[in-house]
């Protein structure tokens, strides 16, 4: 053994992990960075193993740093998302992610009556509270819950 | 303000609300000045609502401006199936500003980002309808003299009624204490209640209109509890009595208290009320049309 466990998912030489994301939000996750659309090199895996979840999943993109605005959107899927920046395999930066101050596009509101809902318009939130997380739309003025946040 | 729209109530400032009411007091001196001469108002109710447009018509007519539009989404191209977008741009060619309702909520501030002209919002669903909270703003400043440290109460619908809603966000500025008389399942929202504890703003509720309650208030704002709004008739015909204002419930209150309602009403407020000098909401009516020539010219910037 040379001391190092075993990794489910390969390492990669430059890159973003994505780490402990709760499996079955995976593909959400997938979905909000728009990975589903890219020529990126991307390896992924779920129901894996985790000492603090019990079950992830995580997501290696190969020669690919995401901005702080596109990790930040990651804070509606769950706060315990890690990001490791990977240089020549060494994990040289971890970040946290952290809800924005608004929310463009991703989110759909939960009011029926609201003009996003019924004329095509492109939703935008302000996040009136973080901790519990609670969103108001810029339009409609409703504020939500987490448990009502429905991903596009 | 945020940018030249009025599109809530919470876009103004504590000081945009104290300047609207000044200019809305000079107009009531003075309601014909000729601020909108050469200017041509898009009055656009997608929604019927007689007694908002005819107020904003007198008062764009009383500025001395020019008004195009309709009085019901029927007679335009979205029964064709225009869209909001398309029919804002139309109009925005041709108009120095739009007012407008629409039954769908955040319509008229998507409208604001389209059009180049200012936009005012005369209702948007159940969500907002600044030009009636301004004119109850204004009611209460001028027969409180003040808008500060006043108890109000708000009776009936607490839950679906935007008047009282935008009512609360506007007080916030100013130390209000609030009683909300309504049934449990008409109470007041928790949005709105978390945002009087985040503003540190007292409240108390209760499910009985008591002449306990009506003697600590300085403003009595009645709504009308819908019978729409009910699934069990059993239930509304439980209710519909216990909001129901007496003359002789009104004895022992405030001598300086005042009735408000934003009309219509139906039978929450008995006709043996409408006599005593409490009572404000026909006058209160007549206030919209001075804080909408304010309103308009405060968009305008005239």
């Amino acid at each position: 053994m040379t001391g190092k466990k075993e990794l489910q998912v390969s390492a990669i030489e430059n890159g973003t992990v994505i780490d402990r994301i709760p499996s079955n939000k995976l593909f959400t996750v997938i979905s909000i960075l728009g990975l589903d659309n890219t020529d990126l090199t991307m390896t992924f895996g779920m129901n894996l193993n985790s000492n603090a979840l019990g079950n992830k999943a995580i997501i290696k993109l190969w020669d690919k740093y995401l901005a702080d605005e596109e990790i930040n959107k990651l804070a509606l899927v769950s706060k315990d998302i890690k990001i490791n920046i990977i240089k020549n395999y060494e994990v040289v930066e971890k970040k946290v992610v952290s809800l924005p101050e608004s929310i463009n596009g991703i989110v759909r509101c939960v009011n029926p009556k609201c003009v996003t809902n019924c004329e095509g318009v492109s939703t935008r939130f302000n996040v009136v509270s973080k901790e519990p997380i609670a969103i108001q739309c810029c339009y409609c003025e409703k504020i939500f819950e987490e448990k009502r946040i429905e991903i596009i | 303000m945020k940018g030249n729209s009025l599109i809530s109530i919470e876009d103004l400032t504590r000081d945009d609300i104290l300047e609207i009411l000044e200019r809305a007091a000079e107009f009531e001196k003075n309601p014909n000045q000729d601020l909108l001469k050469g200017k041509v108002a898009g009055v656009l109710f997608f929604e019927p609502s007689t007694r908002t447009r005819l107020s904003f018509e007198t008062a764009i007519n009383r500025l001395g401006g020019k008004v195009v539009g309709f009085a019901d989404a029927k007679i335009t191209s979205a029964t064709k199936g225009e869209t909001l977008k398309d029919t804002i741009k139309m109009v925005d060619n041709y108009v120095d500003f739009i007012v407008m309702r629409h039954h769908i909520e955040g319509a008229a501030r998507y409208a604001s980002e389209i059009a180049k002209h200012p936009v005012i919002n005369a209702g948007d669903g159940a969500n907002q309808h600044p030009s009636q909270t301004m004119l109850d703003l204004y009611s209460i400043k001028k027969t409180q003299g003040t808008l500060e440290n006043l108890n109000i109460v708000m009776v009936g619908d607490l839950k679906y009624g935007r008047t009282v809603h935008s009512l609360l966000q506007a007080m916030r500025h100013f130390n209000p204490t609030f009683h909300f008389v309504a049934p449990n399942f008409l109470k007041m929202p928790d949005q709105y209640k978390r945002y009087l504890e985040v503003a540190g703003i007292p409240y108390y509720e209760h499910t009985e209109l008591t002449t306990d309650v009506i003697n600590e208030a300085d403003i009595l704002y009645m709504t009308r509890v819908q019978k729409e709004r009910f699934s069990d008739p059993l239930e509304y015909e439980r209710v519909k009595d216990v909001y129901i204002l007496k003359n002789s419930m009104l004895a022992n209150s405030k001598d300086t208290m005042k009735v408000l309602h934003p009309l219509p009403r139906v039978n929450e407020i008995s006709t043996d009320v409408d006599e005593n000098p409490k009572a404000y909401y026909f006058e209160q009516a007549h206030n919209g049309l001075f804080a909408r020539e304010a309103i308009i010219a405060k968009v305008l910037g005239l």
